[in-house]
Formats: C-alpha cells, structure tokens, sequence
C-alpha cells in the first residue's frame, strides 16, 4: 500500500521526484487513467530521478509462503521443513519418523537435492507418498517449488507433510516455506560446534534433533558441549537426541509430533 | 549462492519501480544488508555484474549500506552491538537474544533517468 496516502498502489509506482500524486483516491470508481504511466510525460524534464522502496528482498518469498500456510492451516496440515547439512540423516529420520508413525498419522514428503532422485526412491521404501524436485543448481528451497510440489499430492489425505530441504545450513536459513515447525539435524559425526558455525540456520530452528546417537562414543562426540551450543544458539527450540537407525530416542520425538498435530 | 536469486530479485524490483517512472536507464541501487542476514556483499556484487547484463542496470552502480547486528538488554534497558545473534550485554553481561537490526536484506531505492 502506498504509504503516503493509503491509496492502494505500491509506494514504488507513484512516488517520482519530488512530485507525488495530490489527487484524492477516497473514491469508489476506477481510474482511468493507468497510474503507473501519468507522471510519465514530464518525466523526461527531470534528469536523474530517486525512488525509495524500502522493501524486503524477501518480499515474493514471503507472500507465498504466507499462501502455503494458509493452504496448509485450512487442511489441518502439520508441516516440517527439514534443514541440516549434508549427510546428516535427514533421509533416514523422516523415512523412520513417517514408517513409525505409520497409520495414527499419514505423511507426505517433498524431498529437494540438486540432482538425482536416490531419496525419493529410499524415501518410498517407507511406502510415503514423495514428491521429489530436483533444483539443478540452486541450493535451496523456496515457497513456490514447495507450492508446486506440494500440488501434486493429494493433500486431504495428510496428517503430516515433511519438506526435506536440500542439504546446506546457510541459503535455506532465509527462505520461509511456510511450515510450522523448521527442524534442525545436527549429526554426532559432524561436531559439537556446528550451531556455533552456522548460527542463522540454528536460531531459526523451532526443534533441534541430534541424529545417529548410536555413533556418538566412535565419533567422540561431546554430548555437554554440543547441547551446551545448541543451547546458546537455539536457545527457545525443543531439542530431542536420537538415532533413526536403531530407534533409540524416536519416541519422544514421535509423541511430540504427535501434539503438535493435536494442537492445529 | 543463493545472492543470485536474491540479486535477481533486487534487480527486478528496481527495474519494476524504474519503468514505471519511464527510465531509460537504472543509474544506481542501493541496498541494505544486515551482518547477520547471511548475505555476503562481494557475492552480491559479482551476482550483480551477471545478472544485470543486458538489462537497463547494465551500467548502474551498485551501492550496499552494510547494518551492523544490533541486540536489547532488557535489563538495561539499551541496545548494543553484538556479532551473534545470541550474546551478552557488555554493561550487565546478562544473555540476550532479542535481535533488533542485522537480518535486512533490503532495496533502499533506485536512480534512474
């Protein structure tokens, strides 16, 4: 909204030099005139002339994430987007969290990578409904591939819809998918100081999973200091330790999911 | 690598806004980026020369006002810089992980003629 008058049209469009429009736009009726062009006949008297936007790069992004959450909220849908670095666990995780969750609640994965669709196809093992988008080159998800993709399965039958994002813990950070919940791995064997490391990604967490806890000791992982980081960083996420593998810890991170289901 | 899509995106508003008051040409855009925004200026600049090529901002200089992180102590009641987005206050040294500015990722305005 053009923020000098309420009128409707973005700040952008009216506002050329020193020259605003004065007219009142209080009124019922169509313009008829295009208000994107009316200035443009003096505008070549002015010389070089400054427009202030003041607006969020992030903007486009936003609006269709806002869109995926409100298509989601009006399903009841519960929805988790799945962040970590690579070869954290992220396939395994969501494969043992949608099996185990098995028919209480039904789950839907959208499963994004650079290129091949190896997840998609372990992700199915599970017998998920998976949507796979390869990005090509691009590093992470945004709301509208998730918009896309998610059209392509059949929502209504869903309880619970898992976004696995591509596997990097810095472009995704700033990208809202529209989820309610964004879920952090950080793996046993990648270090203690990962949310050190990458702080935006861990802070925008609303959960923390540690993941492969069966390989904690031969990795010589140091469990105080790495919860001790978490703490720090993601200090308001609810944090859950377990391994995928042997099912050690799944069931407080299954019961969990299932009340924040129960609270939609 | 996703100052890319993020320039692209600053790009297309600027060129929006620009048209729309009849430019022939974008002379200059400036933007905001916050320290913690996760935006790295000089990849912004190197994705600014590539996806600006051919287009009206082929030749508009590039400005980045660069926003320093901000925290709010509660307890004293003031802000302070800080390189986290979780520290101490320097005055009290109590925790604090209310982030006032640092995360902007922002188009200020565009010149043109």
């Amino acid at each position: 909204m053009c923020q000098e008058c309420g009128c409707g049209l973005s700040k952008g469009d009216v506002k050329i030099g020193a020259h605003t429009h004065l007219h009142d736009h209080d009124h019922g009726h169509d313009h008829s005139h295009n208000p994107g062009h009316h200035h443009e006949h003096h505008a070549h008297a002015h010389g070089p002339q400054t427009i202030t936007l003041n607006r969020s790069l992030m903007e486009k992004n936003a609006l269709l994430a806002e869109r995926n959450r409100g298509s989601f909220k009006a399903r009841k849908l519960l929805v988790l987007n799945v962040v970590s670095s690579p070869g954290s666990g992220k396939t395994t995780f969501i494969r043992e969290t949608a099996a185990r969750l098995g028919k209480k609640l039904r789950v839907g994965v959208i499963v994004g990578d650079l290129a091949t669709d190896n997840d998609a196809a372990r992700l199915r093992t599970a017998g998920v409904p998976v949507i796979q988008i390869t990005t090509g080159t691009v590093c992470h998800l945004d709301a509208d591939m998730v918009s896309k993709a998610a059209a392509q399965l059949e929502l209504d039958k869903l309880d619970v819809l898992v976004i696995e994002n591509v596997g990097n813990l810095v472009c995704p950070a700033d990208y809202d998918l529209g989820e309610d919940l964004r879920v952090v791995l950080l793996s046993t064997t990648e270090g203690e100081d990962k949310p050190l490391k990458y702080p935006p990604m861990f802070h925008s967490a609303n959960v923390a999973v540690v993941t492969k806890s069966d390989l904690a000791s031969a990795a010589g992982f140091n469990r105080e200091q790495a919860l001790d980081n978490l703490r720090r960083v993601s200090h308001h996420a609810e944090v859950f330790e377990l391994s995928a593998k042997t099912g050690e810890g799944m069931q407080a991170w299954l019961d969990y999911l299932t009340r924040q289901k129960q609270l939609l | 690598m996703h100052e890319v899509a993020i320039m692209t995106e600053a790009l297309r508003m600027a060129e929006e806004a620009a048209k729309a008051g009849g430019a022939k040409r974008i002379l200059r855009l400036r933007l905001r980026l916050g320290s913690l925004s996760g935006v790295v200026e000089d990849s912004m600049r190197f994705a600014f020369d590539v996806v600006s090529h051919d287009t009206i901002a082929s030749s508009a200089t590039l400005e980045i006002e660069q926003v320093p992180a901000v925290c709010w102590c509660a307890t004293c009641q003031s802000e302070f810089e800080c390189a986290d987005v979780f520290n101490e206050c320097p005055r009290c040294h109590n925790p604090s992980g209310e982030l006032r500015r640092g995360r902007e990722m922002e188009i200020a305005d565009v010149e043109f003629e």
